[in-house]
């Protein structure tokens, strides 16, 4: 597990992530909701999975189960790496 | 973005790639498993071939598979303790596993009253969680690929009694259950997840099964492997897309 994440490329992943499972890129940004980009469990665990692909990130679904905002997503990634 | 949004008609959301992944039949070395092998293998899906104990048996299947022209490989892997190594093999050789078939399986009967604990869990880790494993396995990379055809070998012994087999009828039922359910959560994703439930079928698993139950089967005769591959072909295939969460009962009317 790599230290060296910046929370750019966390951010970068995350967004690359919610316009993969169909978000509007253009609503893509740090204060938008999950629920206004029409996220779900699905597409959570998703997230959860590329995480610990990409760094090897450990993401409960109790703990993605909180978030609500893309914001929120980045810094519980940022926390767990 | 070019995905299509919740509520607006497209079954998928995301783009699909090009299927350039193959088939996983576990329990492919012989019955019913060697024969959905080369049904899907018809189709033109490479299929890895997996079997636990006869590589005789499993090369006799990827050698048919071949000499119709079709792509196969065998993989040794004993599915209750090795479905991630089986996956690493089949997908090193052959690329995403794209269609699995649950097709592994055993029997190991006994009246419930002397049903030994080591018996119940051989027959539910074989039958029902070797299959868990290998589709939670499977989605990941079914889900990266917005396609996905999952196939879990049932039987008829599960919605209906048969005495002495109380372990097998409550791994196959589990089976019935866990497929719906992994069918509703990742529908829109491309993936259609679909159980088959043979009734009496010639294979080497039912050569010791009492004769008489024929007289209960309306056919009349026992079903043969290549009529349980034929629905796998069918559930695999994309005009099966919109198929999901269903069993398929083929067992001559035995259920009727």
């Amino acid at each position: 597990m790599s230290t060296t994440v910046t929370t750019e490329e966390i951010e970068q992943v995350v967004a690359e992530a919610l316009e993969s499972f169909g978000a509007d890129p253009d609503q893509i940004n740090a204060q938008a909701t999950l629920e206004s980009l029409d996220i779900d469990s699905l597409d959570l665990a998703e997230l959860s999975q590329i995480v610990h692909e990409r760094f090897g990130a450990e993401m409960k679904s109790s703990d993605v189960a909180e978030l609500k905002t893309v914001d929120d997503a980045v810094a519980l990634i940022h926390s767990r790496i | 973005m070019s995905a299509g949004s919740r509520g607006d008609g497209v079954v998928t959301r995301g783009e699909p790639r090009t299927r350039t992944g193959c088939a996983l039949v576990t329990g492919a070395s012989r019955g019913i498993g060697a024969a959905i092998a080369s049904a899907v293998a018809e189709d033109g899906w490479p299929v890895a071939v997996n079997y636990r104990n006869d590589g005789r048996a499993a090369s006799q299947t990827v050698d048919r598979i071949r000499s119709c022209g079709g792509e196969a490989v065998a993989v040794q892997a004993d599915v209750t303790a090795e479905v991630y190594s089986l996956f690493e093999s089949a997908e090193e050789q052959l690329g995403t596993v794209l269609v699995l078939v649950n097709c592994a399986g055993i029997r190991s009967d006994e009246l419930t009253l002397s049903l030994g604990d080591e018996e119940w869990e051989r027959v539910l880790d074989t039958n029902l969680t070797a299959a868990f494993r290998a589709t939670r396995r499977a989605l990941k990379g079914m889900l990266r690929e917005r396609y996905g055809r999952i196939i879990n070998i049932a039987s008829v012994v599960g919605p209906r009694a048969n005495p002495g087999q109380a372990n097998y009828a409550a791994a196959k039922a589990g089976l019935i259950g866990f497929t719906r359910t992994v069918a509703s959560e990742v529908a829109r994703r491309g993936i259609t997840v679909n159980a088959i439930a043979p009734g009496l079928i010639e294979t080497d698993m039912t050569a010791g099964l009492d004769g008489r139950l024929l007289e209960a089967v309306p056919a009349r005769r026992a079903g043969l492997p290549e009529e349980v591959a034929a629905c796998a072909r069918f559930l695999a295939s994309d005009g099966a897309a919109y198929v999901t969460g269903s069993t398929l009962v083929v067992d001559g009317g035995l259920s009727a």
